[in-house]
């Protein structure tokens, strides 16, 4: 039985559209599949919570602003990489024009134009980064911390391709001699592996607050936005607050307080 | 058969080169790793048993520290309840080098002191097996008490 040219290309390609596009096509109705609640870890004792950030720029000073900054990074081992390209940052400060884009005004007050505004990792409702990590070394944890599990980090640096903060930082060297003084009491990182804040995750756990919260004399307020009555919630429901970026949908749980005043 | 004269001996030279590696170290079999739990630190904290049997965390270690991780990291759970119902706090520094803690010197383990082999305890096997943990390279071990 002889088959000509003709005929094998023919078939040829029937089976190569069945095989290969049947198997595309089940591919990508698993991506677009919503991600299921088993993605994220679901423990009893952190749900319920919704831990965010209410930060009050017009009682942060320069220095309140340079000792939260470097309490977060004594205690996590931040190192200072000497340059902006290899800079690694959990917490951080820049204008507003960039902090805010898109709501930018072309005769904006002074005191707000060159204001250091406190910025830090948001913690989204639907973080961009846990989506793209392809280790799921980046989580949510039901609390609503998004987290980084190192162990899993391949370095790939997806997760800040997808941030639209700028909130990742890559090791793209050992950070350890970079170091001050190393605080035993927490991790450190190797090279190769992507950090960001953490919302002191650890501390949480053990009912305390995060350390900016605790060096900010009560400009960052610190709580559970599920409860009604938590502090967060309160200055909430009384202050004019905006959030970064919250046209992309993302929904950001550090919200900002720009004038400062009672306003209900 | 000139040829397969030189064929058998090039052959013969083969193997001989071959098998080398394996005539130069007969005899010579690598020590077994020794490990002594009976250190000053252990001996000070008078705790003289793990969280679970000896033979449980020679065989399964590996796998109970990656889900105290997992657990750790992702649920906020911190508490081991071991198979007698004890239980621990789960952290690699505090849990598992306050006994396994072999460093008069050093002030926390990093890759460097590790390789001076101040903490026996766990290089002793992993050298023999070699498999080296990368523990160090981020976590520091427990710090010697101030004086």
């Amino acid at each position: 039985m002889s088959i000509n040219r003709r005929d094998f290309l023919k078939k040829a390609g029937v089976i190569t559209a069945l095989g290969l596009g049947g198997a595309i096509t089940l591919d990508a109705f698993e991506v677009l599949e919503p991600l299921k609640a088993a993605d994220f870890t679901s423990p009893e004792d952190l749900t319920g919570k919704r831990w965010a950030l209410v930060i009050d720029m017009s009682k942060l000073t320069q220095t309140d602003i340079d000792e939260v900054i470097a309490s977060c990074h004594d205690l996590h081992n931040v190192p200072d990489m000497g340059n902006p390209k290899d800079e690694i940052k959990w917490i951080w400060t820049d204008t507003y024009e960039h902090v805010f884009p898109g709501i930018e005004n072309h005769y904006l007050d002074e005191t707000t134009e060159k204001m250091p505004f406190l910025t830090l990792c948001n913690h989204c409702d639907k973080p961009p980064c846990v989506r793209v990590c392809p280790t799921k070394a980046t989580f949510r944890r039901e609390d609503g911390v998004v987290g980084m599990d190192m162990h899993r980090c391949i370095g790939c640096r997806f997760c800040m391709a997808a941030c639209p903060y700028g909130a990742r930082s890559f090791n793209y060297w050992d950070p350890t001699p970079h170091i001050k003084e190393i605080n035993p009491d927490y991790p450190r990182r190797s090279k190769g592996v992507v950090e960001k804040c953490n919302l002191c995750m650890d501390r949480i756990d053990q009912g305390l607050e995060p350390a900016c919260v605790e060096k900010s004399k009560g400009a960052i307020v610190f709580g559970n936005l599920s409860d009604p009555d938590s502090a967060v919630r309160k200055l909430l429901s009384s202050n004019f607050s905006i959030r970064r970026k919250p046209e992309l949908g993302t929904q950001p749980s550090v919200y900002y307080l720009i004038g400062g005043e009672e306003r209900a | 058969m000139s040829k397969g004269g030189k064929t058998i001996g090039g052959l013969l030279i083969f193997l001989v080169i071959a098998i080398m590696p394996f005539l130069y170290n007969m005899g010579k079999a690598d020590a077994k790793p020794v490990i002594d739990t009976d250190t000053p630190k252990i001996q000070e904290l008078g705790a003289t048993e793990c969280i679970e049997s000896t033979e449980y965390m020679r065989e399964n270690h590996m796998q109970l520290l990656l889900e105290w991780r997992d657990s750790v990291v992702r649920d906020g759970k911190t508490t081991y309840i071991n198979s007698q119902g004890k239980e621990f706090e789960m952290s690699l520094q505090e849990s598992c080098l306050s006994c396994h803690n072999d460093t008069p010197q050093t002030v926390y383990y990093t890759a460097e002191t590790a390789n001076q082999g101040d903490n026996q305890f766990c290089y002793s096997c992993h050298d023999y097996a070699s498999v080296e943990p990368d523990c160090w390279s981020c976590h520091a071990g427990p710090r010697e008490a101030v004086k």
